[in-house]
């Protein structure tokens, strides 16, 4: 396969982690899903240009995205438990006590 | 050549179906183990690109870490689901048109443009080495403070959310080991002289 067939296959998943934000804009959990799906896209796009310049500059790159997306997750879900702790819930319209 | 087609349009089918069951589904389960069949689809599309470290790493980390966490968590908060796929449908053409104009755009960039013919190459460049050692080679070379800046961040990351979610409960006895050591004999006994027959 050629590269714009992984770069167009990357931007649909690009799109579909974007609507999702949109759509589930209450439910932070898939909020942070679709995050991962952008990351992911993000690295299929990393991978194929290593793959088609024959650099593995790129995949040495999409292997740091991994790592901080990792990170991002423990970190996000980590908040996730305490703030349900301490509120009861985690409605992402019900978030809203620093707004005074 | 014909096989790696065929590979690319299963997995891409199968990556696309299941990204769109994730943002759709109507139990968040059901969303994350989506996700877990998206991942596992992008590691077919990276071995069809030749990368077969990151797709090893994709599964083990993104399927065995992170999709699992998520699973905990769905499952460890005892949530109101329905009350929030409320918004779902309201804002569903808002959506739908945001998604189109973004795909539009990033299909047409993509579509037009193309690599330089004389860059184009094996993505291991010396050709005997496997991606894995390749990939291992400019990792701890060319990239290594930014590898030794990959493990802090975990660093941080581990550290942080166990900070964030340890928690102390009021009432229940610890073992302080510091109080412990610091105890004295003289402190902690007391010898008195009992007279007979009158009891302390």
């Amino acid at each position: 396969m050629d590269l714009s067939a992984y770069l167009i296959l990357a931007a649909i998943v690009f799109t579909i982690g974007v609507a999702g934000i949109i759509l589930n804009h209450k439910n932070i959990i898939i909020i942070l899903m679709s995050v991962e799906l952008i990351l992911l896209s993000a690295n299929i796009n990393l991978v194929a240009f290593s793959t088609y310049a024959g650099d593995l500059t790129g995949q040495a790159f999409a292997l740091f995205v991994l790592t901080v997306a990792a990170a991002e997750a423990a970190i996000g879900l980590a908040i996730l438990v305490a703030y349900f702790r301490n509120r009861g819930s985690i409605a992402v319209e019900d978030i809203n006590s620093l707004k005074g | 050549m014909q096989d790696q087609a065929v590979f690319f349009w299963i997995f891409a089918t199968v990556l696309v179906g299941s990204a769109l069951a994730v943002i759709s589904a109507r139990n968040p389960v059901h969303s994350v183990l989506f996700l877990i069949l998206a991942f596992v689809n992008a590691a077919g599309l990276f071995l069809l690109m030749g990368a077969e470290f990151l797709a090893m790493i994709l599964v083990v980390v993104y399927v065995g870490a992170v999709a699992v966490l998520f699973l905990f968590i769905v499952m460890l908060l005892d949530v109101d689901f329905a009350r929030m796929k409320q918004g779902f449908v309201q804002y569903l053409p808002l959506g739908i048109l945001i998604a189109f104009c973004v795909a539009a755009e990033l299909v047409y960039v993509e579509s037009r443009w193309a690599i330089a013919p004389d860059r184009a190459g094996p993505a291991t460049p010396s050709g005997t080495l496997s991606n894995t050692a390749a990939l291992g080679q400019v990792l701890y070379t060319r990239y290594f403070y930014f590898f030794q800046a990959a493990g802090m961040i975990l660093l941080t990351a581990m550290i942080g959310a166990i900070v964030i979610t340890l928690h102390h409960k009021a009432g229940v006895k610890r073992q302080d080991v510091g109080a412990q050591v610091a105890r004295t004999p003289k402190a902690s006994v007391e010898l008195r002289k009992v007279p007979t027959r009158a009891g302390i």
